[in-house]
């Protein structure tokens, strides 16, 4: 997914803004991919502390980025860190706003009861305005 | 415009580094600025400066440390990437004692605020690979 080129609310064309003048972007992070096959979600989940230090934050779990949220993981035999738990920290980090599709859960035969925290479950039209209403989108 | 571009796929496992360094290149042929090349992820075996391919391909490391030098572009690894997959400047490997630095000295190794800086201070911030 390429990064959101531009949005409403971003500067116009052209604008370079100092250290002292810089805007203050909200960023959405997009979580993809499923957890423990790859580093992408739990390094993402690194990004998005990091971001939250900086302004506001969002996150968005889309396709098998969903299942980073499934409840009860047991990775004990994989001998990978099950950092889902951290995912409920997130509201003490200031990070609020988590988002998923109401088709991704049902593809996957989940609901949000079978979730560690309980994103905002929104329609693809929404999605679309989610994403557009972001000033940067970071991708995991 | 300046952009921030960040690098997620590793040299010759994904179309990611090289499809970024292209990407990168024209930025600058076209007259706009790279304000930071943040490598995470697999993206940080680009500092590897052991990588040899053969000679008639692409040496994607060189690129970018040519990329680096001729254009003054910020070339920033992951601590937390690079640490954990063996990529380490001089200071870190002897940090932890580790018989050998392989991170090209054109590389900076810093932490994950330089990729939140580097999204809110440039104009676009373009992600390649995951």
């Amino acid at each position: 997914m390429p990064a959101n080129p531009g949005t409403q609310n971003a500067p116009s064309i052209g604008t370079t803004a100092g250290p002292a003048e810089r805007p203050n972007k909200t960023l959405l992070f997009v979580q993809s991919q499923a957890p423990h096959g790859t580093l992408y979600g739990q390094e993402g989940l690194d990004a998005i502390m990091m971001g939250s230090a900086f302004t506001e934050c969002a996150v968005l779990f889309v396709g098998d980025g969903i299942y980073q949220l499934l409840a009860n993981q047991d990775t004990s035999l994989l001998a990978s860190r099950n950092y889902s738990v951290s995912y409920r920290a997130l509201a003490d980090y200031g990070v609020e706003k988590l988002y998923c599709t109401e088709a991704d859960l049902q593809q996957r035969g989940l609901t949000v009861a079978d979730l560690v925290v309980t994103p905002c479950v929104i329609d693809s039209r929404a999605l679309q305005a989610l994403m557009t209403s972001f000033d940067v989108i970071l991708d995991f | 415009m300046r952009f921030t571009i960040v690098v997620q796929g590793g040299p010759y496992t994904s179309q990611a580094s090289l499809s970024a360094w292209h990407f990168a290149r024209a930025v600058v042929a076209t007259g706009h600025e790279i304000y930071r090349v943040f490598f995470y992820h697999d993206g940080v075996y680009n500092g590897n400066s052991l990588l040899t391919p053969p000679q008639d391909e692409t040496d994607l490391h060189m690129a970018w440390c040519t990329l680096g030098r001729d254009h003054g572009c910020e070339l920033v690894v992951c601590i937390a990437s690079a640490l954990r997959r063996g990529m380490l400047d001089d200071g870190e490997a002897r940090r932890y004692e580790k018989p050998l630095a392989n991170l090209n000295k054109l590389f900076i190794v810093s932490g994950l605020g330089q990729l939140i800086d580097g999204a809110i201070s440039a104009d676009r911030t373009v992600t390649f690979g995951n």
